[in-house]
């Protein structure tokens, strides 16, 4: 489903290149589980903007679902961002002025479903992640575990053939942030693909294969090492 | 639909920071309703003057000239038997003071006329008779005033009959005009008429410098110019420098142009407090951009394209400016119809009030599209890394 080869990318910090990803190679299959783990700094960030599309490599090969990345046009990446990938952000970034189904029903304006149905896909996503009775709240009004849920049902939306996580545990408590590695290990166990980004290896341990990236280099270690 | 639910989006945001959205739409507002309020005050004034200027006549001829040789009374009526002329009136201004007892009445303009002046400007008698040719043969002192005059010397009383003085004689009141109200720089309400002959006597001069002419009707005003000029050449050696014959028409098409300019000059002034408004909206909307980098980011990972989020600025800008622009066109017309009750004559057109609206909506197009190409050019991932 993911193919990467060979991406390079480098960043101009002030006046020094920094080399983010340094000729990575890396792929995914579907219904994976992966964990890409690294220190602050290691690159994993960049990559997980790449996978996200959110980025284009400065070199490289990046096939998601078999589209060519690398040639795809701002509108291409804009469309792809919306049908394939799902988004769970640290910060969960809902926006703060819409309430929680308002909030899930964002993406699905932007795919150009009509004001009813995506207030029902909306309504029924919310249900799924638990918060049926929470849809008119605002962000601010929702505790951290909950805003991380709606992000989800967000993510889940546009039936995304990926979930990027990006460190969806790293502003909550142990125990909310077990909450919902549970609630994306059940997902996955339903077949969704999911990316989680983290640098707790504790958390990493919980997935069925763990990436670990260091200064823009990645090594795979399958599973069955630990 | 995606559309619609934009627009909502955009009221939630302007409701969300209502000072600054009511005073970036005041900005607005004082823009279109200054330009209303000053075209609809000029275009009122304007209409006013030319009604009244066409209400003198269309027929009538000014004549004045600065010759050598002065016309004579006789000359009168010599022009009137001119081709095209009808009647003829002279008219001459005489410095003199006007009081009864002890009373003066101030700012008054004693003017020496014939019996067909009071027909040809128009002016009618609210009790009294006209000044007559008698009264121009016999030299008589007879006078006939305006209401302002009456006022100040009779106190409302019936003027007709009483003895006022002009520079230290007497004259017997014969008639009383009607209000006129001012126009063209003479008001007939602070005039006193004297017979002609009565006139030249206290000025000790016999020239006649100034003349009203009636043409026989509209369509030969011209005619009869020519022929007066002339006459005017061959009699008093009157060149284009030292006489002047002006229609009714010509002075009303100087009026206007004059009056178009002045509007266009006011609408111009009141257009640049629009823009002063618009550069408002476009700060508003900048800053409004630089709040919401992350809202931007997050859509953008969301799936939103460029012109999603173009769209969404743009559309938020518009509805400050309708919104302004509406407010602002009530708060003009509603003001102007107040100054109508100050004395001001304010005329509001559909054109003057849909340009208005198109303003604004140019306004927010203009200095909406700035940010909101800026906004839909923010890297999505500089805009989710921003707090």
């Amino acid at each position: 489903m993911i193919s990467m080869k060979e991406v390079s990318k480098t960043y101009l910090m002030g006046d020094t290149e920094v080399k983010a990803l340094d000729k990575v190679n890396f792929s995914v299959e579907k219904g994976e589980f992966v964990a890409i783990v690294g220190p602050s700094g290691s690159g994993k960030s960049t990559l997980m903007n790449m996978l996200g599309c959110l980025d284009v490599p400065d070199s490289g090969e990046y096939f998601l679902d078999g589209i060519d990345i690398n040639n795809s046009s701002d509108r291409e990446l804009a469309r792809i961002r919306n049908h394939k990938i799902g988004f769970v952000f640290q910060n969960f970034n809902l926006l703060s002025k819409l309430n929680a189904l308002e909030n899930v029903e964002v993406p699905l304006m932007y795919k150009g479903m009509s004001a009813k149905q995506s207030r029902k896909l909306a309504y029924e996503y919310l249900e799924k992640v638990g918060l049926k009775d929470r849809e008119k709240h605002t962000p601010k009004e929702l505790s951290g575990g909950q805003q991380q849920r709606v992000a989800i049902a967000r993510a889940l939306a546009c039936n995304p053939q990926i979930i990027l996580a990006d460190e969806p545990t790293g502003a909550l408590d142990q125990k909310t942030g077990q909450e919902i590695i549970a609630m994306l290990k059940e997902l996955n166990q339903n077949g969704q693909t999911i990316i989680l980004i983290t640098h707790d290896t504790h958390i990493a341990q919980q997935v069925n294969r763990q990436v670990n990236i260091i200064d823009g280099q990645i090594s795979d270690e399958p599973r069955w090492n630990h | 639909m995606k559309f619609l639910r934009t627009i909502t989006l955009a009221f939630k945001n302007i409701r969300t920071n209502k000072l600054r959205s009511s005073l970036t739409m005041l900005g607005l507002i004082i823009g279109i309703s200054s330009v209303i309020i000053l075209v609809g005050i000029g275009t009122g004034t304007s209409r006013d003057i030319t009604s009244k200027v066409s209400s003198l006549g269309t027929n009538i001829l000014t004549v004045s000239v600065n010759t050598d040789k002065a016309l004579k009374l006789d000359d009168m009526n010599k022009i009137a038997q001119l081709p095209g002329v009808e009647l003829a009136a002279p008219f001459i201004n005489v410095n003199a003071t006007v009081s009864k007892g002890t009373t003066t009445a101030g700012m008054v303009s004693v003017v020496g006329i014939d019996e067909n002046y009071l027909g040809i400007r128009n002016y009618t008698l609210s009790t009294g008779r006209s000044i007559s040719f008698i009264d121009v043969d016999n030299k008589s002192k007879v006078c006939v005033i305006g209401t302002e005059v009456s006022q100040s010397l009779f106190n409302n009383t019936n003027p007709v009959g009483q003895i006022l003085k002009i520079a230290g004689d007497n004259y017997t009141v014969i008639g009383l005009l009607q209000a006129q109200g001012s126009s063209m720089g003479t008001n007939a309400d602070s005039t006193v008429l004297l017979p002609i002959t009565t006139a030249k006597y206290i000025s000790g001069s016999s020239d006649i410098k100034t003349l009203f002419i009636k043409a026989n009707n509209e369509s030969s005003v011209n005619f009869a110019k020519l022929a007066t000029e002339n006459y005017l050449r061959t009699t008093l050696d009157a060149s284009s420098d030292n006489m002047r014959v002006t229609t009714q028409q010509s002075m009303l098409d100087t009026m206007q142009s004059i009056q178009n300019t002045l509007i266009l000059l006011l609408a111009g002034i009141a257009s640049i407090s629009l823009i002063v408004g618009g550069i408002g909206v476009m700060n508003v909307m900048l800053v409004s951009v630089t709040e919401r980098t992350k809202e931007i980011g997050v859509r953008k990972s969301l799936g939103a394209k460029r012109s999603d989020i173009l769209v969404q600025f743009l559309i938020e800008a518009l509805v400050l400016c309708l919104f302004g622009g509406t407010l602002g066109i009530l708060a003009g017309i509603g003001l102007g119809t107040a100054a109508n009750a100050f004395g001001y004559t304010f005329a509001y057109s559909l054109n003057v009030v849909a340009l208005a609206f198109g303003f604004a909506v140019l306004v927010g197009l203009v200095f909406g599209i700035f940010p909101a190409y800026r906004a839909s050019c923010l890297n999505p991932i500089d805009a989710l890394r921003q707090d």
